[in-house]
């Protein structure tokens, strides 16, 4: 472990940095022992039943309608539990999987390609840089088959061969044909799927939705999760729901950067309240950015929008040589004047290198001056993907057939026609691999709390590969969860709880208290303008590349921006009615916190590893260097209290079937 | 550019709305419509007025939660979503009337937001396919031709946003049904509940308060996924097939 | 109620095109045009009695009639209550005014239809000089030979050709033939054809009279 003395200005003696302890190490994460191919099975085999007649007195709350939080709900509705399904969103067809745009991966080998279970489970360990568990990711390949079995009986229209088969693709770097896509819209193929499942159950009666309701507070009695506190969102009443198990499948924290990918409303309130009732928050500075989102075009920017980088499959990457031709029309300067980067760098993977490569690359190109495109703050944050090569050779049609919708959004967004001009693009926060700690059987730190999805830390590392996410979504929602929540309601029916119950009447008084804090404060800030601020920081100091120095500052500006907030937000209307501002002042209220956090987590991995970048962590060439022998765990924060120091409790990762290497696409 | 807005303000479910005027001014022509509102919705917090509410969520033309009737035309003059609008569609000087989706099977909630809810009913009423998790066969024991899976995608491009019943002169909710009738009907897999579920869906959507289908075609204009007339046309064929069939 | 609408006016389709085929006989003479309705009376007799099959196609127009206006009025009430809020500034993309004017169309068709069976079926008044006594054939000369009535009718054909024009598409939509745009093309195409036939077909007779071609002797 590498101290340092550096500290913040604010930190407290005695813990590191200044900023944070150390706890025990978590020695057990309940995954089988034995072959990893029949760890899976086993679990399933040892896992409780509950009898079908007894399912009914159980109950469930998933909050989240995304992937794994319709596809649960769907999977236990059928079951025949009793299912309570919460979403912000006016739907849960709405939920942020559906941008989804390139595909899922399944260890099908439909293309006899040397593609087998277990090469997907090493692909994804690997392109996790050896930072996430090998039996979970076993798993996740081994029910990978399973997705899209099930996901064809539903209905989801994916692309297909002449002879009426599926078709796949190879995607993001993988030398394999395994993605399986519905043009440019799997995820929301995938979504409306899950959502039609769900909405089965719901006239089915099983499942009870609570759309437009935000979760605000996890119940905890007793140790055990029973219940949640929600805000309807129409009324501005807040409700009680108890159940016998609760599961978070609420997505990914991104929009602490306030500009990602993510929707507006995607947020962390629902893991960020469960962590502060007790559950572990695991690697939450594993970020990832994606390479090929649309540039920001100015101060009034909302969100980034992605396009797939299975647009790096045809498309080339290149910025001028040099800085003076940067303001120049793309189609005059000379080819001699333009540099490939990453096909200089990188010869044999060239423009489809993972992710995080081709991110810190850009990054890298831009920082040098050599950026393209309008200038935003002091810099030109773009870099060319060209299509002319492409369309050279494979006709405009064949390019609109394939990649015809990426181009038009980006027409539409950009008001430039790709197919004359060079688009340009610049990484952008897509996906969070950090999220809520969780045992194989994504049961969280406190019993009865699973955490499904994004939402979770589980299966991605440091770096997530493409065509993943769909995946694990998935997989928990429809293969995993329905089992290992089994066992745990399997010692039900729980004692019954009233709303009477003093840790319940707490909960709800908490939560009504900070409504009611919000609206009192009367400052003289809108929330968007903190958002902003806090999105600043994090991607200054917590974004592609990070240093202790950074953080620390980071951390600092953090703390005092979080002490304005609470000072001097002003947020207007009434807390008894539809109230948008004040849906985002909680959100925001809790990504200050979790902003810090990360800015620990990042502090204390002093490596450069998948996602991220560590200056004091490089080769001599300027590349990623990981240290396994002092980092190969999984940092599970626990909350420390409102004035405490977040506790780091260490999970060891043991590789037994891959080889940890140092990753290289030279 | 500089624009006057005129918006429509409701308080709550049952409040009485009225249109208001408010001009913004040095809109950026990259901004996009909701962005737009993003920056009045700023002045009007400082301004100490309650922003305007409008539903989006993932700004990049695929959740469907948007959807403003911009000039009296649902999503406004081009054919996209609300959130992929940008502004140099319009001109400096432009007035804008903005208004919420208008149908009663839509009832407004708040200013611009409505309660699409209904749609929800009538996927409920039947547009799916049975398919309990882990009894799925095979995913290549049923091949599908490939120009039925690709109209089936097509149909499948729907958002649920809602455009089609904001544009229909009798608020009819049939291109969005067509959609899914079309989706599911076109596979294999859909072929056991294929009666069933038109038969289904359509008394839903009749008891829901939508208006019927005189084939005018509105609901494929405003469509911004470009869903074709079509799946109107063959959700009737179901429909005529299903009652002879006597579902 | 759509398929009633659309079988209720194919029915109309039918009829319009036979009733144009007899008013086209005029031009072959009084003589031929009094022999057809008389043909119409005693089609199928003696199975049936006289004027019988005419009163079975009477009845079953009239009840085609009843449900065509009653399914539009429905669905034209269901529209209204369907958006009782309505919009403050609505824009059409592409409602043309054939669409639009169904309804108004529809309603102005059955007032015409009033005057029209006032005139020549029940009251059988004779607005003009010609001595029409129970001879069909000279009524319609003597009537045609005004003005005013020619121009009611071919404002009425005008209606009844954009009625038809919109309303053949729309029931092979409704009825769930038009599944591809080929198909919908032929379905437009027919639209027009028939809406065009029809109204031609039946201008042509007045016309004539009008302009002294044909002659009441």
């Amino acid at each position: 472990m590498t101290t340092t003395s550096t500290t913040p200005s604010s930190s407290v003696p005695g813990l590191v940095h200044g900023v944070y302890a150390e706890g025990e190490p978590i020695r057990d994460t309940k995954a089988p022992p034995g072959p990893i191919d029949r760890r899976w099975n086993t679990r399933k085999f040892e896992a409780s039943l509950v009898n079908p007649a007894n399912r009914r007195k159980l109950s469930v709350i998933i909050v989240g309608t995304g992937l794994a939080g319709g596809a649960a709900a769907a999977t236990l509705g059928e079951a025949g539990y009793q299912v309570k399904s919460f979403c912000y969103q006016d739907s849960p067809r709405r939920a942020h999987s559906i941008a989804a745009q390139g595909g899922i991966n399944a260890a099908k080998n439909y293309k006899e390609d040397g593609d087998s279970v277990y090469r997907l489970f090493y692909d994804t360990v690997k392109g996790g840089d050896y930072r996430s568990r090998e039996s979970n990711v076993y798993r996740l390949a081994e029910v990978s088959t399973n997705i899209i079995d099930q996901c064809v009986a539903q209905g989801v229209p994916f692309a297909r061969e002449y002879g009426g088969l599926l078709d796949n693709r190879s995607f993001g770097g993988v030398q394999v044909s395994r993605t399986f896509y519905a043009r440019g819209q799997t995820g929301q193929q995938l979504l409306i799927g899950a959502y039609q499942a769900l909405e089965r159950q719901v006239a089915a009666g099983t499942v009870e939705m609570f759309s437009r309701h935000e979760m605000l507070e996890v119940v905890v009695v007793d140790g055990k999760a029973r219940g949640i506190i929600a805000r309807d969102l129409v009324t501005g009443e807040i409700e009680t729901h108890l159940a016998d198990a609760v599961v978070l499948a609420s997505g990914g924290y991104g929009n602490v950067f306030y500009l990602s990918t993510n929707a507006m409303g995607s947020n962390v309130t629902a893991t960020w309240r469960a962590h502060r009732k007790g559950a572990h928050f695991a690697n939450p500075c594993y970020t990832q950015i994606h390479p090929t989102c649309i540039p920001v075009a100015g101060e009034h920017q909302s969100k980034l929008t992605l396009m797939s980088e299975s647009l790096r499959n045809d498309g080339r990457i290149w910025v001028p040589k040099n800085a003076a031709d940067c303001e120049k029309d793309p189609r005059e300067i000379p080819e001699e004047d333009r540099d490939y980067y990453l096909e200089r760098i990188y010869p044999s993977f060239g423009n489809l290198v993972p992710r995080d490569i081709a991110s810190r690359q850009a990054k890298n190109v831009c920082d040098e001056g050599r950026g393209v495109g309008p200038k935003v703050g002091d810099f030109r944050r773009g870099v060319y993907l060209d299509f002319t090569d492409a369309l050279k050779r494979m006709s405009a049609e064949a390019v609109a057939e394939k990649y015809g919708n990426l181009l038009d959004m980006y027409q539409r967004i950009t008001g430039e026609n790709p197919y004359e001009v060079p688009m340009r693009i610049y990484p952008a926060v897509h996906y969070t691999m950090g999220g809520l700690w969780v045992d194989y059987d994504l049961q969280s730190s406190i019993p009865g709390l699973f955490v499904t999805g994004e939402a979770n830390f589980s299966d991605h590392g440091a770096n997530r590969l493409g065509a993943s996410a769909l995946m694990q979504g998935l997989a928990d929602g429809y293969f995993v969860l329905p089992h290992t929540i089994r066992d745990y309601l399997a010692r039900g029916p729980f004692e019954k709880l009233e709303e009477s119950h003093e840790a319940v009447v707490e909960a709800r008084a908490s939560v009504d208290a900070r409504v009611q804090k919000f609206l009192s404060i009367k400052g003289d800030r809108s929330v968007d303008s903190f958002h902003k601020e806090l999105g600043n920081i994090m991607w200054e100091f917590c974004g592609m590349e990070r240093s202790e120095e950074g953080l620390l500052k980071a951390i600092d500006l953090i703390r005092g921006l979080r002490d304005e907030f609470w000072r001097n937000v002003k947020v207007l209307g009434a807390a008894d009615t539809l109230n948008q501002s004040l849906e985002k002042a909680g959100r925001v209220a809790d990504f200050l916190e979790l902003g810090e956090l990360m800015c620990i987590d990042a502090l204390h991995r002093r490596e450069s590893c998948g996602g991220h970048f560590r200056a004091e962590s490089q080769t001599e060439d300027g590349e990623a260097l990981r240290h396994d022998d002092e980092y190969a765990y999984v940092a599970a924060w626990e909350w420390g209290g409102q004035d405490g120091a977040p506790v780091l409790h260490k999970e060891d990762l043991v590789y037994e079937f891959v080889e940890m290497k140092q990753r290289s696409y030279k | 550019m500089n624009l006057t807005l005129k918006i429509w303000r409701q308080a709550g479910p049952k409040a009485k709305g009225e249109m208001v005027t408010y001009p913004v001014t040095d809109i950026s022509e990259d901004m996009s419509f909701l962005e737009m509102l993003d920056v009045l919705n700023e002045q009007l917090n400082a301004r100490g007025e309650e922003p305007i509410a409008f539903d989006s969520d993932c700004r990049e033309g695929i959740c469907g939660m948007c959807g403003l009737m911009i000039s009296g035309k649902a999503h406004g003059p081009e054919v996209t979503t609300t959130c992929q609008l940008h502004m140099r569609s319009f001109s400096d000087g432009d007035e804008i009337t903005i208004e919420p989706w208008r149908a009663d099977a839509f009832p407004v909630i708040k200013d611009l937001v409505v309660d699409r809810g209904s749609f929800d009913r009538i996927i409920q009423a039947g547009g799916f396919i049975s398919a309990n998790t882990g009894s799925a066969p095979e995913a290549h024991s049923v091949p599908v031709p490939k120009p039925k899976a690709d109209r089936a995608f097509m149909a499948a491009a729907c958002i649920g946003c809602g455009a089609c019943v904001a544009a229909c002169p009798n608020a009819s909710g049939m291109l969005f049904m067509g959609a899914k009738i079309t989706h599911l009907g076109e596979l294999p897999q859909g072929q056991p509940e294929r009666d069933a579920r038109v038969v289904n869906m359509v008394s839903q959507h009749d008891h829901e308060g939508f208006g019927g289908c005189t084939n005018i075609g509105e609901c494929s204009s405003a469509c911004p996924k470009e869903i074709p007339l079509d799946v109107i046309n063959q959700l009737n064929k179901d429909l005529r097939g299903a009652l002879m069939r006597g579902e | 109620m759509k398929m009633l609408m659309a079988g209720s006016g194919a029915l109309f389709v039918f009829y319009v095109l036979v009733h144009m085929y007899g008013n086209l006989k005029i031009f072959a003479g009084v003589d031929a045009f009094n022999e057809y309705a008389e043909h119409l009376r005693t089609l199928f007799t003696p199975f049936l009695p006289y004027a019988g099959f005419l009163w079975l196609f009477r009845v079953l127009l009239i009840a085609a009639l009843v449900a065509h206006a009653w399914s539009a009025f429905y669905l034209w009430s269901r529209a209204r209550g369907a958006r009782t809020t309505r919009y403050v500034a609505k824009a059409a993309a592409r409602a043309t005014v054939k669409s639009k004017m169904m309804r108004w169309g529809g309603v102005a068709l059955l007032l015409f239809l009033v005057w029209h069976l006032l005139q020549f079926t029940i009251v059988k008044f004779n607005v003009g000089s010609l001595p029409a006594e129970g001879n069909p054939g000279l009524l319609v000369i003597s009537s045609f030979q005004v003005w005013w009535v020619v121009l009611i009718y071919l404002l009425a054909l005008v209606a009844l050709g954009l009625h038809l024009y919109h309303g053949v598409w729309s029931a092979t939509q409704t009825l769930g033939w038009a599944g591809n745009a080929a198909a919908r093309r032929r379905a437009k195409t027919l639209g027009t054809v028939i809406a065009l036939v029809t109204s031609v077909g039946f201008a042509l007779p007045p016309l004539a009279i009008l302009f002294g071609l044909v002659k009441g002797s």
